[in-house]
């Protein structure tokens, strides 16, 4: 898993492996409103990427055919292509809704929450963060 | 035999009351570990013990005592067994054995579906994307495994908080957390005692990725708010009110997250240990007497009926 591209991360985890840099670059972008050029998707993943790893993994994500470019300034503003993931959505959910025992082989990352789940959510959350941003 | 083949149902009545209790405690990793052992054996030791009770049952019945050679008289005089705990037994252990064919179809059936939606999911990346504005997120199990993602999910979450997310789901995979889950979900099905340990077991696995992730963005609190600020996000969307009783989870793991790593501690898993060492030589134990009370029934019989057809 030894890739020339990967970076250290600033929490000291080592290399990144390709796929997941992959994952980071891609999240990113679907998280955006609008297109993004390399240098804004650079400043939306954690850690000092190079600029030059980012846009390897943009062209190579472009190859593949999960994202969508066009010229703009001397570089290009990538977007991600959702071609037939409508029906994908809906086939997930029935997926996750199929019978009580489905979570026995599906992790979703987050469980279901009461209503004092959420008042004690909100006040968990404040106290750590009371500024409500994300630093970058 | 009179009292070793209880002692794995003792054990995992222990186990029961006290495993979900400790493991939401310890360091989360060994936590999962140890109670997919546990499940193991004491389900293990349970339909052992469960065979042998009901086994002193059946070897009553004059047809197998006829066509296993030994005395039904002899047996019954040195077996302490009830006739109504060995029926029991046989009824408890044919209702287990049941319940874990369901369960093992049933989950097989899952576990296929999975892959195949995994195979179909458009796309070779790690990670794919649901156009879909529903929060949502899981881990897909496969070879390999998916991340799948809304874009409603996406949105809300901060620049470090997506790939807190992302680190999370990666550790489900990369620790075969389905396989945990299927351990606990076939255990249970066989022990029904067992089921509190299998939910336990569900929310230790999401703290391990939740550590994962923590100690790979080296920013717990990063993941504390990755954590909240999914769970608020989904709590907006509409879900299946049946599934609203697992509540409290979330609120639970965002404060370890909050709080220091857990510390590295011996003494429970030492215990359990014991427990489950004791579990296995009970039920060893029960077996070598009970395999001597046969032979000893198997000699009576002898003695009584055969010493002609030696001779002639």
């Amino acid at each position: 898993m030894s890739d020339p591209n990967g970076d250290e991360t600033p929490g000291g985890s080592g290399r990144r492996a390709r796929g997941e840099l992959e994952s980071d670059v891609l999240a990113a972008l679907w998280a955006a409103d609008r297109p993004l050029t390399a240098g804004q998707v650079r400043e939306r993943l954690r850690g000092d990427l190079a600029y030059t790893t980012v846009l390897t993994i943009l062209s190579r994500l472009y190859d593949k055919g999960v994202l969508l470019r066009h010229r703009e300034g001397r570089g290009y503003a990538y977007t991600p292509a959702s071609d037939e993931a409508s029906h994908t959505a809906q086939r997930m959910r029935t997926l996750l809704d199929s019978g009580s025992d489905r979570e026995a082989v599906l992790t979703r990352f987050v469980s279901e929450l009461s209503e004092q789940d959420e008042e004690l959510l909100h006040h968990l959350l404040s106290e750590h963060d009371p500024s409500d941003g994300d630093g970058p | 035999m009179l009292i070793s083949v209880y002692i794995p149902f003792a054990v995992t009545a222990v186990l029961t009351a006290l495993a979900p209790r400790m493991a939401r405690r310890l360091a989360p990793r060994p936590a999962a570990w140890a109670l997919a052992c546990a499940a193991l054996v004491t389900a293990g030791g349970w339909t052992g013990s469960l065979a042998l009770l009901a086994f002193t049952g059946v070897a009553q019945i004059p047809q197998v005592a006829a066509e296993g050679h030994w005395s039904v008289a002899a047996l019954r005089d040195d077996d302490p067994v009830y006739l109504g705990v060995a029926a029991a037994s046989a009824l408890v252990l044919a209702a287990g054995l049941i319940c874990l064919g369901i369960a093992a179809l049933s989950q097989t059936r899952h576990v296929i579906r999975a892959r195949r939606e995994c195979t179909r999911l458009p796309g070779d990346t790690e990670l794919a994307v649901l156009d879909d504005d529903t929060p949502l997120a899981f881990a897909l199990p496969g070879s390999p495994g998916r991340i799948v993602v809304s874009r409603g999910m996406l949105k809300c979450l901060g620049d470090g908080e997506r790939h807190a997310l992302l680190t999370h789901e990666r550790a489900h995979l990369r620790g075969k957390h389905h396989v945990f889950k299927t351990i606990w979900r076939l255990t249970s099905a066989v022990n029904p005692l067992l089921r509190p340990l299998a939910h336990t077991g569900a929310f230790v696995l999401e703290r391990w990725a939740d550590e994962e992730a923590a100690a790979q963005t080296g920013d717990r609190v990063m993941v504390a708010r990755a954590v909240g600020r999914a769970a608020l996000a989904s709590a907006g969307a509409p879900r299946p009110a049946a599934l609203a009783a697992t509540g409290g989870e979330v609120p639970q793991r965002v404060r370890a997250l909050l709080g220091p790593p857990p510390a590295r501690r011996r003494l429970p898993f030492a215990a359990g240990a014991l427990l489950l060492i004791l579990c296995c030589i009970s039920l060893v134990n029960a077996a070598s007497d009970s395999d001597e009370l046969v032979d000893d029934a198997q000699w009576h019989h002898a003695q009584h009926t055969t010493v002609p057809r030696i001779r002639g």
